[in-house]
């Protein structure tokens, strides 16, 4: 089922329509990446940004875009700055240096509601507040499409009752969510965020925590959102999974973008030697085709 | 106690308004049996005291000049009946934003220091300037309140302060202040017996000019405190969140604090440092509406000065024919109920538990 966030007017011209089925509409693995021309039109794209917590700078001159109907997701090794950069395309994070820019304007200059119709965060670490329903904290998605002389709406009503539904948390309307497993928990957080109606959808690790069901099952309504017509970016530990799930890779280390494109292209053995410092095998996934990362055996002493 | 309480079935239907789930009407039924209760507890402030006048008398001495008991309702029962109104509603709203604003549930306006940095100005300027009236004691406890609110904000953080931060703050300006306090009462001996009664917090010197000064800054604190519903809800679930979802925190922090300085600078200039009614109230509301601060909110700003007037009146029947000051009754009649609460762990969320026990029972849900 598809949310409609069509329903809003895109907030500038955009280079390329909402909908863009993209050339993702099969299994998400095996479609190509987005064309190459895509990365100039992008609607959101960092340029020269140096980014840093204090005084500690975690990436300097960072040069980045996100395709335009991509499932793009980032990987790196621990405190690479693939977190932060994604903190800085949704705003959280202001650069030190350099912009990010969304639909042709520098992010900094949107308005706060305004830029929270378009572009949604899932943040690592969220709270939710003590013996909340889920159906209330999906509801707070409504937030930035509220106002004094905007409230509660029969339209609110509806995106909740589908964002439940599409996340299939709609059965546990009534829970609270302090009391639900790991992975409906966040499947409740991704329902809260796709009440906000957003065509573009940032996710911070949505699958940590999480065993490795749980972890597929948050993965593969990523891959559905992101079939309906989002753009997606997340990002993910599992090198297998981001090979999987992928439409664009985006592979850092310490603060710089080491190599980015289709799974299939980037993710080689040199890449992640390279990258994460592991020698290892890649193989073709038996399920998918895509690249799966087998780590090298450790040689017993002779 | 299970207000919100609605069946499963009922969430995939559209309904014509309100948040999913939360059941609209039980929540404005219950804020309508909550403003019938406060009216219970208007007419029993008017009727109870040192001549005890019957519900009917109560009426007819508020509105017929001509009855016997006009006097005594409109010189002494009325107004005090609406400063405890006013400091009530004022009291309960400062520490429902307070405790949103720090994500902290000890957190009341009494302990982060706003209240003590009131009482600090207002002792001072009857101590040393000699200042008795009202007029006087109210724009010193707001600049009491304001300077603590400044302090604390600055002392907390600033734009990056985080609860665990104003709460520490809050906690140490207050003892700090209290020690002030303390020691300017026991030096000055000559204000003291006027100061005494001023910081316990007592309704009874009320005056209709009192209520008419108090009455605009609890009115802006109100508005204020309503507006900041949505975005403190957003803040609950973390500066992230509430970010990427159009709020802004830094903005709603200030905000927040003006609101308390007001709410708290108020209530404490009129009647004194009246503590636990912000802590406790908010406590209990939440138990009734959930989390959600636009139904939280307005709960606490009727069911607050149901206490406050509950227990002025209980003060003047307690110890016939003195009187009990109503913040050493609250305090007193209050913590008992307040500890049960707070030991009962069922007592946080007891719709939650019943509704997942029921299910579970029912095997409707697998077990997480």
């Amino acid at each position: 089922m598809t949310l409609h966030h069509d329903t809003h007017p895109a907030p500038a011209p955009a280079p390329a329509p909402e909908g863009v089925a993209g050339p993702a509409t099969a299994a998400p693995a095996s479609s190509s990446a987005a064309p190459p021309d895509a990365t100039a039109a992008a609607r959101l794209s960092g340029g020269g940004l140096t980014l840093a917590y204090d005084r500690r700078v975690v990436a300097e001159g960072l040069d980045v875009a996100v395709p335009d109907g991509s499932f793009t997701v980032i990987v790196g090794p621990n405190a690479c700055g693939k977190s932060t950069l994604l903190r800085a395309l949704a705003r959280i994070l202001k650069p030190s240096a350099g912009a990010v820019v969304l639909d042709g304007r520098p992010i900094a200059g949107w308005p706060a509601k305004k830029l929270a119709r378009t572009l949604g965060l899932l943040p690592q670490t969220s709270i939710a507040p003590e013996g909340i329903s889920v159906a209330d904290l999906v509801a707070r998605g409504r937030y930035p499409h509220q106002g004094l002389l905007r409230q509660w709406s029969r339209e609110d009503e509806r995106v909740v009752t589908e964002s439940m539904e599409a996340t299939g948390v709609a059965e546990l309307a009534d829970r609270a969510v302090d009391e639900l497993s790991g992975g409906q928990r966040q499947r409740v957080w991704i329902a809260m965020a796709l009440a906000q109606q957003t065509p573009l959808l940032l996710l911070d690790e949505p699958t940590t925590y999480l065993d490795i069901a749980h972890q597929i099952e948050v993965l593969d309504l990523c891959a559905r959102l992101h079939e309906e017509g989002r753009t997606v970016v997340a990002v993910l530990h599992d090198l297998n999974h981001a090979s999987r799930y992928a439409t664009h890779l985006i592979a850092m280390r310490d603060g710089r973008i080491v190599a980015e494109g289709e799974p299939g292209a980037v993710v080689t053995a040199e890449l992640v030697e390279d990258v994460f410092g592991l020698p290892c095998q890649v193989i073709d996934c038996p399920e998918t085709g895509t690249p799966l990362v087998v780590p090298a055996a450790r040689r017993r002493a002779p | 106690m299970s207000l919100t309480k609605s069946p499963p079935s009922a969430v995939a239907d559209p309904r014509p308004s309100g948040p999913p789930g939360a059941g609209l009407s039980a929540r404005a039924a219950g804020l309508l049996a909550a403003l019938l209760l406060l009216a219970a507890v208007v007419v029993l402030s008017l009727a109870v005291g040192a001549k005890p006048l019957s519900a009917g008398e109560a009426w007819r001495g508020l509105v017929d000049r001509d009855a016997a008991s006009y006097t005594v309702v409109h010189q002494m029962r009325l107004p005090r009946t609406l400063l405890g109104l006013l400091a009530g509603a004022a009291l309960g709203l400062a520490g429902a934003v307070m405790q949103a604003l720090t994500r902290n549930p000890l957190a009341d306006p009494g302990l982060l220091g706003i209240n003590a940095g009131a009482s600090a100005a207002v002792v001072s300027a009857i101590s040393f300037l000699g200042i008795v009236s009202f007029t006087g004691f109210v724009w010193f406890a707001f600049a009491g309140a304001g300077a603590v609110a400044v302090l604390l904000y600055a002392v907390g953080g600033g734009r990056g302060a985080t609860p665990a931060r104003l709460a520490l703050a809050g906690s140490a300006l207050n003892a700090a202040l209290y020690s002030y306090v303390s020691a300017v009462q026991l030096l000055d001996t000559a204000s003291l017996d006027r100061m005494r009664f001023w910081t316990v917090g007592s309704l009874a010197a009320a005056e209709s000019s009192t209520v008419w000064r108090v009455a605009p800054f609890v009115a802006v604190g109100l508005v204020l405190a309503f507006a900041l519903a949505r975005p403190l809800n957003a803040m609950a679930m973390g500066e992230d969140a509430a970010r990427s979802l159009g709020a802004r925190p830094e903005r709603a922090r200030i905000v927040a604090i003006v609101t308390v300085t007001l709410l708290c600078g108020a209530a404490t200039a009129a009647c004194g440092p009246i503590v636990f009614v912000g802590l406790m109230v908010p406590h209990f509301v939440k138990v009734l509406t959930g989390p959600d601060l636009r139904w939280l909110l307005p709960y606490s700003a009727v069911l607050a000065p149901v206490l406050m007037l509950g227990a002025d009146v209980l003060g003047r029947v307690a110890v016939r024919p003195s009187e009990l000051q109503v913040g050493i009754v609250m305090v007193v009649a209050g913590g008992p109920v307040f500890l049960y609460f707070v030991r009962r762990p069922q007592g946080i969320r007891p719709r939650a538990r019943r509704t997942a026990g029921a299910r579970a029972a029912s095997g409707e849900v697998a077990a997480p």
